[in-house]
């Protein structure tokens, strides 16, 4: 594979944004480092962060390596990133306006219907139904690969409830506890604004009927959920309930939760949940998890659900394709974040070039997640990619294939000192009132020489994300 | 015609529940060839929730009822006056694309028999001809006799089974339109028993498939025919389980015996 873009060395000088790393890289020796790395771990350990990165599942009590070697961005670096973040939430929002309304990017031709209507993630029970303030998707995070200077690409956009946001924010604190210095001598853009920030969003897209200052709480699973951790986390920064579903029943026209002073009418659900485990009434009349009733309640403008059901045919791999569009539809504008370019198997045309070019590309399971079931063409075999076409072949319309991006490195911490591995980057964005970046987000990085998966189920880990002020 | 509809749907638990949720699709929508004079649902007990109309145009109206609570009973009355549109929607407000109802669900879905049905229809030359005649291929390949099948039987199962009801016939004809592209969905609602000596039940149902040149219309495999002005159209959906004209939950352990009766008469 060609040279690859690292984000801290080019052409044998120290990228500005890196400037003031070099000599704190160079002040640690192996004894201080190894020092450090337990001091980190065990106060991971102590706060308890543990749960799997994006529910990727595996060991719930298995600690996700954290690097100490921050991954930093310029204050211009990161405008653009900002306006191209925020560009596509406008348009991904936009897009699911439209199509639980008059569907006018269809009827222009400019996405296939049969990929939005025949979606299994397109819910037909809220199409009509336009949520407080045109919003549907409140928490966009949108995955980001770099490989040059100015490359950025979008692996994929999560719609629905991404997660990791707990890891940005305590990243950051240990950080800031271990390496107060770095503190004082760069300028890093603070992230703790996050969990008010967030309860601010969620505040402003109260439904029609609350007349008053809007009860947010926090819908989760329950604690075998990996992402609990993360939901108690931020129920706790922004000072809102941690409910699960039976806490939750509806009376009349709205839903309450039960509390120890009786029940109190409920206004926003930031719900952790599935669609299908929302309501059984509505979608899963086999669902434990739901709130019975609670969708009529929505769509009569007695709370607000965020994300909106329904949100999720705007992060499907196959929608991904067509988000360029949506934003030169939707905005007007050229699209400042480039997509990968992506072929479906399931199409003729692609499917051939897949198969004659399978050891350059790397192809996905179309609803696969967590690194699992995909084959990195470079990376394998000749029996590896056989088997693969094999599966391929089996059944072509499940699975996509992109070309094999050089991602970009930054220096981390390996047994033999410093070396560079290959990261990528979710922000975090919201959308109601206002559309809000924290300067920040959560860089994953794949801990294993030349590995090009960062997911923490494949050996990654994740590391401080910095945006330096101007 | 004018049509009084009567529909009481009585609940009764072994145990009493501590509360009831129910969603109803049980108000009629203005549209050409139904207009309603009068229309009440009452829930004995019953809180009142929101309300809204839905994409398909159909009013959903929540309640609950605060248990303990033993029998609860849903009571619907109206007159709703009719006129024969061979079975052609117009005039109702929606704002579902057609597109949306090629979805298929497990109750609807084309087997292969299924598809073998729809073997030879022409839907390029003229879609409604085409559809009269799955009418009828699934009104013979299915015959009407109650109690074979059940809430959950599939079109698929009913077709092998070769028997159903009027739940069965409209799955299988929308399972029929959507395997040949075109749009179809399920209809809830009365129908009046008219003394032509054919069984009739009271509380209805019929699909309705999507025609480029006609816009919606209803098909009844059951009676072989389109609706006309013997029919109340209460609520559309996916299928019988999207189109339900009472959705319900109830908490507590209680089991749930059900009892409904409908009539439907004709006034002067």
């Amino acid at each position: 594979m060609t040279a690859c873009f690292n984000e801290m060395f080019e052409g044998g000088s120290v990228r500005p944004p890196y400037a003031r790393l070099q000599d704190w890289m160079a002040a640690m020796p192996a004894e201080l480092r190894q020092m450090k790395q337990a001091e980190a771990e065990s106060l991971f350990r102590r706060i308890g962060i543990t749960f799997a990165v994006y529910g990727e599942g595996g060991d719930p009590d298995r600690l996700i390596p954290f690097d100490m070697f921050p991954r930093v961005f310029s204050a211009g670096e990161w405008a653009r990133l900002e306006r191209g973040i925020k560009q596509r939430a406008r348009a991904l929002n936009a897009f699911l306006v439209d199509v639980y309304g008059r569907g006018e990017i269809l009827r222009a031709g400019r996405i296939p219907s049969r990929l939005v209507y025949q979606n299994e993630a397109y819910e037909q029970a809220v199409a009509g139904f336009v949520p407080p303030r045109g919003v549907y998707s409140h928490i966009v995070g949108i995955d980001l690969v770099r490989t040059g200077p100015e490359d950025f690409f979008v692996l994929e956009d999560n719609c629905r409830t991404p997660s990791g946001v707990s890891y940005m924010l305590e990243n950051r604190e240990i950080m800031m506890r271990m390496f107060p210095d770095l503190f004082r001598e760069n300028r890093i853009e603070p992230v703790d604004s996050y969990p008010e920030k967030l309860r601010r969003t969620l505040a402003s897209v109260a439904p029609a009927k609350c007349d008053r200052e809007p009860t947010v709480v926090i819908l989760t699973p329950g604690h075998f959920n990996s992402a609990y951790y993360e939901h108690s986390f931020l129920a706790d920064l922004m000072g809102v309930e941690l409910v699960e579903g039976q806490d939750l029943f509806v009376e009349g026209e709205f839903v309450f939760m039960r509390t120890t002073e009786g029940p109190k009418r409920v206004d926003v659900i930031y719900r952790r949940i599935d669609d299908a485990f929302i309501d059984p009434l509505c979608f899963r009349p086999d669902s434990m998890l739901g709130v019975p009733g609670l969708m009529d309640v929505y769509r009569s403008g007695g709370v607000s659900i965020c994300s909106a059901p329904g949100a999720g045919v705007a992060d499907d791999k196959a929608v991904y394709t067509f988000v360029p569009e949506m934003i030169r539809f939707y905005l007007g504008e050229e699209p400042i974040l480039q997509n990968v370019p992506t072929w479906q198997c399931g199409k003729a045309e692609d499917l051939k070039y897949v198969l004659s070019h399978l050891p350059e590309l790397v192809v996905k399971e179309v609803h696969g997640s967590g690194g699992y079931g995909m084959l990195v063409g470079p990376k394998s075999t000749v029996d590896q990619v056989e088997t693969f076409r094999a599966k391929i072949l089996a059944n072509p319309s499940n699975y996509i294939a992109q070309p094999t991006l050089a991602l970009s490195t930054t220096p981390t911490f390996v047994a033999e000192g410093v070396a560079p591995r290959h990261v990528d980057l979710r922000p975090y964005c919201l959308v109601g009132e206002r559309i809000e970046l924290v300067p920040g987000g959560l860089t994953r990085v794949a801990l294993t020489e030349g590995s090009l998966v960062v997911n923490s189920s494949q050996g990654g880990g994740v590391k401080d994300t910095w945006v330096l002020a101007e | 015609m004018l049509l009084k509809v009567d529909h009481v749907t009585r609940y009764a638990y072994d145990q009493p529940v501590r509360g009831v949720v129910q969603s109803h699709r049980l108000t009629p929508a203005v549209c050409e060839g139904q207009r309603v004079l009068s229309w009440t649902v009452t829930v004995s007990d019953g809180q009142m929730g929101g309300g809204f109309r839905d994409g398909a145009g159909d009013w959903v109206q929540a309640w609950t009822v605060l248990g303990p609570v033993s029998d609860i009973t849903v009571r619907v009355e109206g007159v709703v006056e009719t006129a024969d549109t061979a079975g052609v929607l117009r005039g109702h407000r929606e704002t579902i694309p057609p597109a949306v109802y090629l979805r298929d669900t497990p109750a609807t879905e084309a087997d292969v028999a299924l598809a073998q049905l729809c073997a030879g229809v022409d839907v390029a030359t003229d879609a409604l001809a085409a559809a009269h005649e799955l009418s009828r291929r699934i009104s013979e390949a299915i015959a009407y006799r109650p109690g074979v099948t059940h809430a959950h039987t599939t079109a698929a199962e009913a077709l092998a089974l070769g028997e159903g009801v009027c739940q069965d016939h409209a799955h299988a004809m929308i399972g029929a339109a959507r395997h040949l592209g075109l749009p179809a969905r399920y209809v809830s609602g009365y129908l009046h028993a008219s003394a032509d000596g054919v069984p009739h039940e009271a509380a209805h149902a019929w699909a309705e498939v999507f025609l480029p040149a006609l816009g919606w219309v209803g098909f009844d495999p059951s009676n072989r025919c389109c609706p006309n002005d013997g029919y109340v159209r209460l609520g559309s959906g996916l299928d019988a389980r999207d189109a339900a004209p009472i959705r319900g939950i109830a908490r507590g352990p209680g089991q749930e015996r059900l009892d409904v009766t409908v009539a439907v008469q004709m006034q002067q």
